[in-house]
């Protein structure tokens, strides 16, 4: 986060950034699960995440997989909430053996929801905070920072995305209704 | 503005006897509810559709056509007939007769249906909801003006020189409601036509009901229909009632918690302040039901859900009867105070209108 901060600044952008745990809405996510609508806390999380210009997740790899809370929450959001959203993907767990969860678990959920997943995904196990007796090799950070530049640069291209609302702006009824209709030979 | 109660049919175990009704008790409930509803002064009845179990109300109005022959004043409708599932032909035949039995006491509340499976058992697929119900109601719309029709369509087999029988009574169709918690294009759809916009405000939180009424008031404004206070709405709810707040909250609470909608989510507390539903004293009722009005402007029909999640039959009577005694007539007074006088009142068949004038004259 605060890699793609600097890059952002870097770039002239100056970032406002949140943050959410999903331990804090764990019991209002289970509730949506069961009947269909947000709490006012969860909406406004949501809406945080949905409403930004980028978005940086991250899950533990529990089961060769996300976690169930983070695939809750990404359950949840209003379909095609997060078209062409530059997202960050990142993930940790106890040893490296499944950093690849990144790629086929995280990618293709992402990829599905329409997000425009930057190329570097970063993972660390436990190891890669530090392991006794070893030197540091920065790889690490090297990756946060290559990642971060990516979605920075992502970031800072796109416009502000206004989606039409559907409820202010319906499409008309007989458009709708002409869109019924089978298409002629040589329309 | 008129009062009613609406029954989905839902056969549910008793939480705290562990007591299914029969389908049969469930037929007979349902019946019961309608009968008393006109006995205790209620204006509408409404039945869902459903087609599969947990749920008996397969055939809306074999049902609707027995308590027509049972009762002399109260609107018969539905909550709601599956403007997708059922072919449209059908659906005009059926309920143009139920409006003849009924001598003009009938409407209909068109829904898409929220069960999956019912899309493929009648041959549909539920990812062309939205496109059914815009051509099956086009449609419906048709055989009930038109005498002899000639169709074309995606989604059932053409047809040539067709008469929908018998027309309606005295050639004026029953009056349409269309219903959508989410969808704005059946908002849309409601504008276009004219015809009346049901919202269930149960369920859901408000925002939900306030946007898709604003929708539809604003394009029934723009479709020249009049302007968009003037068009005409409906609500659902959902209330529990003692005379003691506190005993219905204890009443209800086990109910709540086993319930095959909301049972094991949010609770009660929450479920009461982030929807619609009301647990409380007949007091609660009415303060809660005339907030309603503030989300959606003046409207035309308020049904309230009694029979829900397992309730027994005697309770739900009594449900009834302090809704007929207590909570109606206060909300009638209040409502009609608080409306302007170019608001209209929701269609009815000239028939009834008749008959009520004719009440009021004998009187």
């Amino acid at each position: 986060m605060a890699a793609t901060e600097r890059h952002l600044r870097d770039a002239g952008i100056e970032p406002a950034t949140t943050v959410i745990e999903l331990r804090d809405h764990a019991q209002d996510l289970s509730n949506n699960l069961l009947t269909g609508f947000a709490s006012p806390t969860l909406q406004a999380a949501i809406d945080q995440v949905t409403g930004g210009d980028g978005l940086i997740v991250a899950s533990p790899i529990f089961n060769a997989s996300y976690s169930g809370l983070f695939k809750t929450f990404f359950d949840v959001i209003e379909h095609g909430s997060l078209e062409g959203r530059p997202v960050l993907l990142a993930a940790t767990g106890g040893t490296a053996r499944h950093s690849l969860a990144l790629e086929h678990a995280l990618r293709p959920l992402f990829t599905y929801l329409g997000a425009d997943t930057v190329r570097t995904a970063v993972y660390a196990a436990s190891e890669d905070w530090g392991r006794s007796g070893v030197p540091a090799d920065g790889s690490l950070v090297q990756r946060i920072d290559r990642a971060a530049r990516e979605l920075a640069a992502a970031m800072a291209v796109r416009e502000p995305q206004v989606r039409a609302d559907a409820y202010g702006d319906p499409e008309p009824f007989e458009q709708m209704l002409r869109d019924l209709e089978p298409r002629q030979a040589g329309d | 503005m008129q009062f009613g109660v609406f029954t989905v049919g839902d056969v549910t175990p008793d939480p705290t006897t562990g007591r299914t009704p029969s389908e049969e008790e469930r037929i007979r409930s349902m019946i019961e509810l309608a009968l008393r509803a006109e006995d205790v002064g209620l204006d509408v009845v409404a039945f869902g559709e459903h087609h599969n179990p947990p749920f008996v109300p397969s055939s809306p109005t074999t049902m609707l056509g027995y308590v027509a022959a049972r009762t002399r004043r109260i609107i018969l409708s539905t909550a709601t007939t599956l403007i997708t599932t059922n072919d449209p032909v059908k659906i005009a035949e059926d309920y143009a007769m139920l409006q003849h039995l009924a001598d003009g006491r009938a409407d209909l509340m068109l829904g898409r249906g929220n069960t999956g499976p019912v899309y493929p058992w009648f041959g549909q697929d539920i990812r062309t909801g939205i496109q059914l119900a815009f051509e099956h109601y086009a449609l419906l719309h048709r055989l009930w003006r038109e005498d002899v029709v000639d169709w074309e369509g995606k989604f059932r087999t053409p047809l040539t020189g067709f008469t929908s029988t018998p027309r309606p009574l005295d050639s004026v169709p029953p009056f349409v409601w269309h219903g959508s918690i989410r969808s704005p294009e059946i908002a849309e759809q409601a504008a276009y036509y004219g015809d009346g916009f049901f919202h269930n405000n149960i369920f859901w939180p408000k925002e939900h009901t306030e946007r898709m009424v604003a929708l539809y008031r604003r394009r029934f404004e723009h479709y020249g229909h009049g302007r968009a206070d003037e068009a005409i709405v409906g609500l659902g709810g959902q209330v529990f009632m003692r005379a003691n707040s506190q005993d219905a909250i204890r009443e209800f609470r086990p109910y709540f918690d086993k319930a095959p909608v909301y049972g094991g989510g949010p609770s009660l507390e929450d479920f009461t302040a982030q929807t619609p539903l009301t647990v409380g004293s007949p007091q609660e009722v009415i303060d809660r039901t005339l907030t309603f009005r503030d989300y959606v402007g003046d409207y035309q029909r308020q049904l309230f859900l009694i029979d829900h999640a397992g309730l027994p039959r005697s309770v739900v009577m009594e449900q009834l009867d302090m809704l007929g005694e207590l909570v109606i007539p206060v909300l009638r007074r209040e409502f009609a105070a608080l409306r302007p006088p170019n608001i209209p009142d929701a269609p009815i068949h000239p028939r009834v209108a008749a008959a009520r004038t004719a009440v009021v004259s004998a009187a």
